[in-house]
This record gives C-alpha cells, structure tokens and sequence, in this order.
C-alpha cells in the first residue's frame, strides 16, 4: 500500500496517516473475535446437540463432516476423537471452524434452530475440538500409505490445493505445491479479516498438514512465470490447479488511478502481513464498495485500525448482500455505515488523490433489473476501496484447457479438467467461494486423481 | 388458595414440606434459615447416644451429572450428627420454642439396646420436638456399628425397637425405611405391627457413584479410597415412589401415614407423592443444591396446580393415585394405543426412527424427499411402546393416541392366548 502512503505529502488535503490509535488498541482490534469455548461451555452446548439422525446439517456441510459424532464425543470429553472426525472429512476443519458462514451452512440447518431459533453453535464446538487436538503433542492423526512412487504437482497452497495435497499424501503419493506467494495457506493467509485468523492459526494449520510428509512445497513459483502446466504434465503424473482468483475486478470509472483507490483484497493481504499494524495507513473517511464477505471485512478491519467514517456502500438491498446477516450485523456493531442501492459513478480526486465519491441511487425495475434513479449523492473520501468481486485469470493456462461460461476452469464432477490428468478445484472453478467449498474440492479430485493412478 | 396444612401421624405442619434428615438439618443456624425460608417442617439431623463421639471424614459427597446437568442423583458418606448431643438439645429446644408452629421431628439412632433408646427419648422428649423418626435407613458408616439399615434390614428389630419406642414416649414416632431391602413391604409391616404412628422412606440406596479413573478410587474418593455411599436425589425419585406406592396400597400396611422421600425437588414431584398416598414430604438433595428458596416454588405452585384443579386440601388429592396403581396381571390386554407424527412440529431430527429402527418395532417410515425429512408411523406395526414419544424433544409432537375398541377389559389372566388358560381348555 505504499501508492497510499504517498498520498501523506502528495499535496492533496487527503487525510492519511499511519498511527491513529494508540499502541495498546490493536492488539486489542485484531485479536481472536470470538472467545474459544472452554471444557464448560463445549460440554454444555453439546448436549444442546439432540444427536439426529440422517443429521440435516450433514447434509448442509459442503465437506459432509459428521456433526452429531464429533458434538457427541465433546459431551463425553473424547476431544482427540471429535478431531479426527471432523479432520477425516475436512483437513482444515480448524480453519473452517472460524471462517466458515455457519449460520448459512450446518447451523442454519440445525434442527435446534427450526425448534427454537437457537441452533447448536457447531462452528464454535468445531474450533473447541480441534484446537484442543493442535494443542496436544500427538496431534498427528493420519499416517500415509506405503509409497505409491506417484508425484502429483499442485497449483496454489490455498484451502482446495493443500486439502488435495493432503488426501494424496494419506495415499502414498508425493505432492508438490507450487505457490506464487512467499507463504501458504491462500486466502486464509492473505484475504481473511485478521481478527478471524489471529494468533498466525493459517501457518499453524499449514505446519500441521505438512506434518503428515510427503509434501513439498515451493514458494514464489506463479502458473506462467516460473512454471507452466504442460512443463509440470511432462514431469508429474498429474497435477491439480487450486489457484483461487488471481484478478479483481475493477468499477469501470475514470480515475480508478487516483491515489487513494485500491482493491480491498490488496489492503487486507498487507494488512495480515504487517508486522505492525500500526504502520498501515488509514484514511479518515473510507468508503468502501461491495457487498460481499470482502467488503464487510475490509470495512470492518480499516474502522479497527482507527478509521473515523467508514461507509460501505452497496447497489442492492440486504436480502442480495454476498456477506450474511451476522457479518453485516458484526459490521454495524464495529460502527460502519452500510449504505444501500446506490453505485458509484464518479470518483472525485484533489492533486491526483481521491477525495470524494459520487454515487447514484438505485433501485429495481419492473423487470427486476438494477437501474440508476438519476438521483445522486457524493461522500468525500480520503480512501475507496473496492471489493466486488475477483476474477479468474485464465491467461498462464494458454488455452491448453476448457474455461466455463462464467470464465473460470471447467471441471466435471470428480473436478477432472477436459485434460485427463489434470484436476482443479477451489475458486478457479465453479462454486460458491468458500474455504469449506474449497477443501472439499480438494478432497474429491484427490479421490479422483487416486483412482486415476491407481488404474 | 389452595390450603396447604398437612396433618401426618398426630402431627400437623402449615404445609407439607420438611426438610429431611440430613446435613441442611443439623443445627439451628441451618434449620432457622430454612423456616425462614417458608420450610413447614423438619427433621433434625440424626441423633446418637452420649458418648460415643462420632467423627466424619473429609470429602464426604459424590454426584452424577447427566448431560451436563449436576447432581441428578448426590451420594453422601456422612454419618449422623457429629456434635453433642448437648447442644443439638439445646437448640432443638430453643427452635421449637421460636417456631412453635413449625413441625420439628427428632431423628434418632442408638444401638439396639431397650435402655438406650428408653434413656434418649427421655432427654429428647424435653426438648419440645413434635415427635420422633427412627433412623433404620443409613445404609453407610452407621451400619458398619451395627445402626441404621442394619437394624431396617432386619423386620424383627424394627418391630422392637418401634414398640420400645412407643412405650417411652407419648410422641408419634415414625419409622425411617431402608430401601436397600428386597420387599419393602416386610419392614413396613414390621413398624406398622410395632405400633408406629408413620413411616418415612426412602432412605438413601446403596451407591457408588462413580469411580474416578485417576485415582481408580470410588468417589468420593478418601485419601485414595473410597466407601460406597447413600445414593439420593432426582435419580432415585421412580425408586421411591415405587416402594410408597406399594405401602400405600397393601392392606396389611393399615393405610400408615408416609412421610415420602426421595429425589422430590419441585411441586410436581410433590403432587405425585400425595397422589401416590404420601402426607408429608422429605427434601434434601433438592435443598442442597439450591438452597432453601426452592420451598417458595414448591409451595406456590403446589397450591397454584390445586387451584387449577378444584383441590381444597392436600386430603382432596391424597391417594387418588393409590386405586391405580395395580400389578401388570391387572391390565387390560385388549386396549391398544399408537403413535401420531404432527409433521408440522416435527423437527426432523429423527430421533423417533433412529429408536424404533434400532431399538424398538421398525414401526416409523423415514423418507429424504428432496433434503426434506419425513417420518411417519407405520401404524400396523406399532405395539405403542412410547418411545418414540418419549425421545422427542418436541412437546405434543408425537401422541399417543388409543384405539376405539369395543372389546370388554381382559387381564392376562382372562386372556385365550395364556397357555394356563389354554390348558384349561384342553383340560
């Protein structure tokens, strides 16, 4: 973000600065969110679990772990076993346990909630058991398969490429992971609020997965720069593309140079990476554009780091927006202004340096589609970030693969691309763009690809 | 308003809640505070004879939780009161004279001698007390010297020692049950024939609670080791009314008054035992737990459900259960009854299927329409066991519902598919 820093003796009257808060106050901003259940706790909201059977939030876990067991063993202290049946089934169960939308998925399924609104909180008892079992010396739960002597490459040591790369490994193959960016672990590396992931839970995750062996992986090796897929087809039995959505995309306005307007995923990536967090500069008055997860979590962590007006602004309602009820709610209790059906239409600079922003209302018409009202309303702003959506950019694959309709790697059900021996999941393709999606896709091409070496 | 007054073997209490006999009892500080508390009566901590002291050990209780739920049943391995006997006369006689219209029933326990049991209710008796409990019920400590439900366990002490106690005071004496017997009956038979003016039960069961796998030690555990306990609480709440019911209901028992303990922790508890036959009524654990401020509940909503249901006086409901309870030769084999799903409040968590698959008739259909979960009663194959109902955790979502039948009552007795009636018919 140093193209933002500038802007502190650019001229313009923006006002950015590093430093707003007092030392003390981010330790306490970007701490663990939630307080971890204590033994009390687990076991008392365990029993709130009634042990269904056929458990509908089984069905409502995209990694199928099965719920009512692992809660079950909670309640009789058998915290070793409730691990290993979530990680059995999602090897990033510790992660997905923070970052998961749970009351869209297992909890919003719960039976405990059509009874009384008041589902058993399955994320939390997720996260109890499996810190539990990271904390105890003989964490490790899974031993690999007498060696196979197949080597399988991966692209991307994000959620979908390391739950592949493990699954194989269990198998008695040899992975390699190629990952582009210096560290592991993705998105829950480089785009989860801080808050979310604290006490550097993603590389302890990532440690304990590798723990396993079997699994190498090289850093600062991007898809078309260092590497390309037919070099690793040559070289590997088969290879699994996990590389998430490198692109973001852009509003389509004059200006987007302006200092001061940036993408969200890049602030958080430099956020998360900060070794002080007080270095980062921060805007007065932040606006920021979209409705997502990304949106809600740039808003939220730019007002944590001292930020005095922080004003989200989406072009449709509540109902449309990416990110849940309880994140938008979590955004309104951090004191960021969500605003609705509005889009941006002009980005205002000072001196090269953003300074207001022009938005017009909107609303739906009678065939449902979003139009402008041609009413229009302008916030002043010393930063705009933009956070409606990535994209997927095909470009280092050259073609050598099918891209789907909506721009991104098509895959069949087993995640097998229209080349026989290579695989891809996560964010590149298809689905909804969620971690627990994402291993999930990486367990089931691993299957796939096993199946496929084994033959 | 409901009136609450309980009169129970010539002794009457303003309502029918005592304390019973235990560590909530054992000295005035304590049994103040729970008259204070609205506690209609109690029994005083168990007295010994002068002299030989008695001394308990450190770490006295153990307790089960059950789903996360503390001390659904509580184990104790005290023994009677540990103070002088002086004393505990000394404040009995102050209470009594406080409280004058409070019930206080002396406790007793000596050996199985006629001059010890002549010479304590002599000192007793002065204190004023509304009468006596003859402790034949600790099954722990106590019974080691030979007292307690040594003596409870065997009819023909309690018949002696309860005629002997009758001689030596003109006080009602009530005789305290062990259930740690086969027959409860043969002991209460034995007090009723000794001229006793009550009996109270149960006494606490035989129990380990737990073993602490630490320590591999039965808790609690005791510098080590552990000894097996008294065993009271919710837990042994079916035990009890079991053993009352069976008293209340058999001839020979002369309808003695009970004074029934064992697990009653709330109102509904209460209303069950008076319906079973019980007058007044016993709480510790209950007490234990949450202190004395529990009496308020248990007596406003006693005298709350009375009113809903037209009783006047604890003597409108007493033993309305008793004609009812019968043995299972006496029921009907003609009457059927069968479980209804209202798939509106179901909740579809298949708890229903997962026990009658697995545990019962096969008699619930489970069907996953579309991520939809159905379930429904097979109903020809439904022996209405009640369990399905009784998993539930939704209220009124399975019924019981019986069949119409025109067919006439018939006990097993009566019934043509019984091999002794077959036989008859052969015959």
């Amino acid at each position: 973000m140093s193209d933002l820093a500038k802007s502190e003796t650019d001229g313009s009257r923006a006002d950015i600065e590093t430093r707003r808060l007092e030392p003390t106050e981010y330790e306490k901003n970007f701490c663990d969110v939630l307080t971890p259940l204590d033994r009390n706790t687990a076991v008392r909201e365990a029993n709130h679990c009634l042990f269904c059977y056929d458990a509908p939030c089984i069905d409502a876990c995209p990694t199928s772990i099965d719920i009512p067991s692992f809660i079950k063993k909670i309640s009789t202290d058998n915290v070793k076993g409730a691990a290993k049946t979530i990680l059995e089934q999602n090897i990033m169960g510790g992660g997905c346990a923070r970052v998961c939308p749970v009351e869209e998925l297992c909890e919003s399924a719960c039976v405990r909630k059509t009874q009384s609104n008041d589902p058993v909180k399955i994320g939390q008892l997720q996260r109890y058991a499996t810190d539990h079992l990271f904390a105890r010396d003989d964490a490790q739960l899974f031993e690999r398969k007498a060696s196979t002597g197949k080597r399988i490459a991966v692209i991307g040591a994000g959620p979908a490429g390391l739950s592949c790369a493990h699954n194989l490994s269990r198998e008695g193959h040899d992975v390699v992971i190629f990952e582009a960016r210096p560290k592991s672990g993705g998105l829950n590396e480089y785009g989860i609020a801080a808050y979310k992931m604290a006490n550097d839970f993603a590389q302890k995750e990532v440690d304990y997965i590798l723990s396993l062996g079997g699994i190498e992986i090289r850093h600062d090796h991007a898809l078309g720069q260092h590497i390309t897929l037919d070099g690793l087809r040559a070289e590997y039995d088969a290879v699994f593309l996990g590389m998430g959505m490198g692109g973001v995309n852009a509003l389509g306005l004059e200006n987007e140079g302006l200092e001061g307007v940036g993408n969200a995923v890049d602030y958080i990536a430099s956020l998360r990476q900060a070794d002080d967090k007080a270095s980062l500069p921060v805007g007065r008055r932040v606006v920021v554009i979209g409705g997502g997860n990304t949106a809600i979590d740039m808003a939220i962590q730019i007002k944590r780091l001292g930020a005095e007006d922080v004003t989200l602004v989406y072009r449709r309602g509540t109902d449309e927006m990416g990110a849940t009820d309880h994140e938008q709610e979590f955004a309104q209790t951090n004191d960021v202004r969500i605003k609705l059906w509005a889009k941006p239409r002009k980005l205002i600079g000072d001196n090269g340096h953003i300074s207001a922003i022009e938005f017009e209302y909107t609303k739906l018409d009678g065939s449902g589609r979003l139009i402008g009202t041609g009413e229009f309303y302008t916030l002043e702003a010393d930063m705009v970030f933009k956070a409606i959506g990535q994209n997927f950019d095909a470009a280092p694959l050259n073609g050598t693969l099918d891209i789907s309709a909506k721009g991104k790697i098509a895959v069949n059900d087993d995640g097998q691309t229209t080349l026989n021996d290579v695989w891809a999941g996560g964010d590149c393709t298809e689905g909804a763009d969620l971690t627990v999606v994402a291993v999930e896709d990486g367990k089931k091409a691993a299957a796939s690809i096993n199946t496929y070496l084994s033959a | 308003m409901a009136d609450l007054t309980c009169k129970i073997g010539g002794i009457t209490s303003p309502n029918p809640f005592w304390l019973a006999s235990a560590p909530p009892t054992d000295k005035e500080y304590n049994v103040v505070r729970a008259y204070e508390a609205g506690w209609g009566g109690v029994v005083w901590k168990t007295l010994g004879e002068e002299g030989p002291p008695v001394v308990n050990v450190s770490s006295r209780y153990g307790a089960i939780s059950y789903n996360g739920t503390k001390m659904a049943g509580l184990n104790n391995i005290e023994l009677i009161t540990d103070r002088p006997l002086e004393v505990n006369l000394e404040e009995m006689t102050r209470v009594k004279k406080n409280w004058p219209d409070r019930v206080l029933i002396a406790s007793l326990m000596v050996p199985c001698e006629e001059d010890a049991w002549k010479s304590i209710l002599k000192r007793v008796d002065e204190t004023g007390c509304d009468g006596y409990e003859l402790n034949f019920g600790c099954p722990h400590g106590m019974s080691e010297r030979g007292m307690g439900s040594a003596v409870g366990q065997v009819p023909e002490y309690i018949n002696m020692v309860t005629k002997w106690c009758k001689e030596y005071t003109k006080k009602p004496v009530f005789v305290k049950l062990t259930p740690n017997i086969t027959n409860i009956l043969i002991p209460a038979r034995a007090a009723v024939d000794g001229g006793a003016d009550a009996v109270s039960l149960i006494n606490t069961i035989n129990s380990i609670t737990s073993i602490d796998l630490d320590a591999m030690s039965p808790t609690p555990v005791v510098d080590g080791i552990g000894a097996h306990g008294g065993y009271c609480g919710p837990a042994v709440k079916p035990i009890a009314l079991c053993m009352v019911g069976e008293i209340a209901r058999d001839p020979e028992c002369k309808n003695i008054p009970i004074s029934a303990i064992g697990g009653i922790s709330n109102w509904h508890d209460a209303a069950e035992f008076i319906a079973l036959g019980a007058g007044s009524l016993q709480v510790c654990t209950a007490a234990m737990h949450h202190g004395f401020k529990i009496v308020e509940d248990m007596i406003d909503g006693l005298s709350n459900w009375m009113d809903d249901k037209g009783y006047k006086t604890i003597e409108d409901f007493r033993g309305l259960a008793v004609p009812n309870y019968k043995n299972w030769g006496d029921l009907n084999m003609n009457f059927e009854t069968k479980a209804v799903i209202d798939e509106d409040a179901c909740i579809q968590c298949g708890k229903c299927f997962a026990a009658c698959e697995d545990t019962s008739h096969q008699a619930i259909l489970a069907e996953n329409i579309n991520g939809e979960r159905k379930y429904s009663v097979i109903t020809d194959e439904c022996v209405g066991c009640n369990l399905c109902e009784l998993v539930c955790p939704v209220d009124d979502c399975i019924t019981m519902v019986p069949t119409p039948s025109d067919k006439p009552y018939m006990t097993w007795g009566e019934d043509p598919r019984n091999p002794m009636n077959q036989a008859k018919k052969v015959g």
